[in-house]
């Protein structure tokens, strides 16, 4: 079986982390990680909020941030290479035609460890 | 900040919001204030025997709000009051006032409190001082350790300050469209100033170089609150490329370190990824500005794997659209280094001859103009362009800094004649 493992925090507070805070923070993860070896697949740490773009109503209109209702679960999430914020809005509205009663939000992705690299990112 | 536990950063993220909810509900800064603090330590009661409340913010609000009026109360003693728990309970499962604290509430009182402290009456030195203490909440001592200066010079400076906006009176109408453009845009300014007072510090950990990390969150809070303000987006580009150098700006004796010197191993490359993305999406909306224009000047800097990667062409133009948007001297001397790297040192010295006069006391014009003048040889111009540079050096690292290159002229000057010397006598 796959399964996804979703992380939720609160922004203020790790934007508030120093550097040493968020070291150890990241340095505990990694040895669960370590210990739990070829179980984990692609792991992605998510940008802040303010770096994320929607797209609603099958994909026609884009809105600046994040998709922020409490009614909607969230379904799926996609990891994708492109060139740029306007080709992955592209890939999104095409998803949002696809599926035009569904909602994406566009956020870039980071490796979990700064500088460690992404495999697929460059 | 001092060691935070986690509810202690729970009532720090909430300040911002609170305090500007509290002041809307006053009117009066000071009270608001009042009002924060002894809602902060009801929580610090109350949060670990009942759990801390889904809302934090609301929370902190109503009970804020309820304990200054009953204070008001106690003051002039009109009523008895029911003992402390009942409140709290009776406020906390108030639902009421947690549907009317809506999004549009919240950011207009979050730009009016920031607007506040950047009252146009204010000198920049109190708008800085009086956002730290209100909207971070850091302590005066604090910003008197940042600012270098003793805890009562700063108790005087934020107490002229709000006696000076008690005067001035704010308007707590909802603003309309043109008010709120001007005055995110003085926020934007007071957030920008308040970034440079902490760039300067070489100590990546004193109080002083804080204040850039302060700006910053400042940034993406009014972003979070106007998320489609392409301006707003271009601040914060622009501050997180300039924090990515941090650790890479001074040497271990804290001297400056120029960009080109620059190890970029030690840029933050997650700091510089944010801002990409930031820039990305205030570009989408076509409405350039100051801010956007210098956060993608930055942008290609941090792109620039080795310095001789930098792509000085699009700098060029990037700066030539920021001196037609807003004309300055300085702007155009920052140009005249991008023409240096496209097109010579005697191309760039046409370019700032005329700002000779408007820029005769400014440590970097001369700084440039000393390198440009080196360059091309002319080494007695050069000379006085560095001595006028240290005399009007900021900081001991600067003059430092000038003075280095001084010497590196000294020892061209010196190998120069050593070499006529070889050609024998005429």
């Amino acid at each position: 079986m796959l399964y996804t493992v979703l992380c939720y925090h609160d922004e203020d507070i790790t934007a508030a982390w120093s550097r040493e805070e968020e070291a150890a923070v990241v340095d505990q993860l990694i040895a669960v990680h370590d210990k739990w070896g070829g179980t984990f697949r692609p792991v992605v740490r998510l940008m802040p909020t303010n770096t994320a773009t929607s797209v609603r109503k099958s994909g026609t209109l884009v809105t600046d941030g994040p998709f922020a209702e409490t009614k909607e679960q969230l379904l799926g999430i996609y990891v994708i290479e492109v060139a740029d914020l306007e080709e992955a809005l592209a890939v999104a509205r095409d998803l949002g035609r696809a599926n035009p009663t569904a909602n994406y939000e566009v956020r870039p992705v980071m490796a979990l460890v700064p500088d460690a690299g992404l495999a697929g990112a460059s | 900040m001092p060691d935070l536990g986690p509810m202690d950063a729970t009532l720090a993220a909430a300040r911002p919001q609170a305090v500007a909810a509290l002041l809307r509900h006053f009117r009066d800064l000071d009270l608001a204030e009042e009002a924060f603090q002894e809602a902060c330590l009801r929580a610090l009661r109350n949060w670990p025997k009942n759990g801390p409340p889904r809302d934090a913010t609301a929370w902190l609000i109503m009970v804020g709000r309820n304990a200054a009026i009953d204070a008001v109360r106690r003051r002039s003693k009109l009523t008895e009051l029911p003992p402390e728990d009942t409140i709290s309970d009776r406020e906390d499962a108030e639902p009421g006032l947690v549907d009317r604290l809506d999004q549009a509430d919240y950011r207009d009182d979050m730009l009016r409190l920031l607007f506040v402290c950047c009252h146009p009456d204010l000198p920049v030195a109190q708008q800085i001082a009086m956002a730290l203490r209100i909207v971070s909440g850091l302590s005066v001592k604090q910003i008197a350790r940042a600012f270098l200066v003793s805890e009562t010079a700063m108790e005087q400076r934020i107490g002229r300050a709000k006696a000076r906006i008690a005067r001035a009176g704010v308007s707590f109408e909802t603003p309309g469209p043109p008010e709120r453009a001007a005055r995110l845009a003085a926020v934007a300014a007071m957030i920008y100033l308040l970034f440079n007072e902490g760039y300067t510090d070489p100590d990546p950990r004193s109080e002083r170089s804080s204040l850039c990390g302060e700006a910053i969150r400042l940034a993406r809070l009014m972003l979070r609150m106007f998320p489609t303000d392409p301006e707003m987006m271009g601040l914060l580009a622009l501050m997180l490329l300039q924090h990515s150098r941090l650790l890479a700006r001074f040497d271990a004796l804290g001297m400056p370190i120029l960009l080109e010197e620059q190890d970029r191993l030690h840029w933050n490359g997650a700091l510089i990824a944010e801002a990409l993305a930031m820039i990305d999406k205030a570009i989408r909306h076509r409405r350039p500005g100051p801010y956007q224009i210098q956060a993608a000047i930055a942008a290609l800097h941090a792109r620039a794997q080795r310095p001789e990667d930098t792509d000085w062409a699009q700098i060029e133009q990037l700066y030539s659209a920021l001196e037609r948007r807003t004309p300055s001297p300085v702007v155009t001397l920052n140009r005249a280094v991008a023409v240096a790297k496209l097109h010579g040192p005697e191309a760039a010295l046409v370019l700032i001859a005329p700002l000779t006069e408007p820029l005769a006391s400014y440590f970097y014009f001369h700084g440039v103009r000393g390198a440009l003048l080196e360059q091309v040889g002319r080494f007695g111009e050069a000379r006085d362009a560095f001595g006028r540079a240290i005399a009007l050096a900021n900081t001991p690292a600067e003059a430092a800094h000038i003075r280095q290159n001084l010497d590196r002229l000294e020892r061209e000057v010196a190998a120069q004649k050593n070499s006529a010397g070889d050609v024998g006598p005429r």
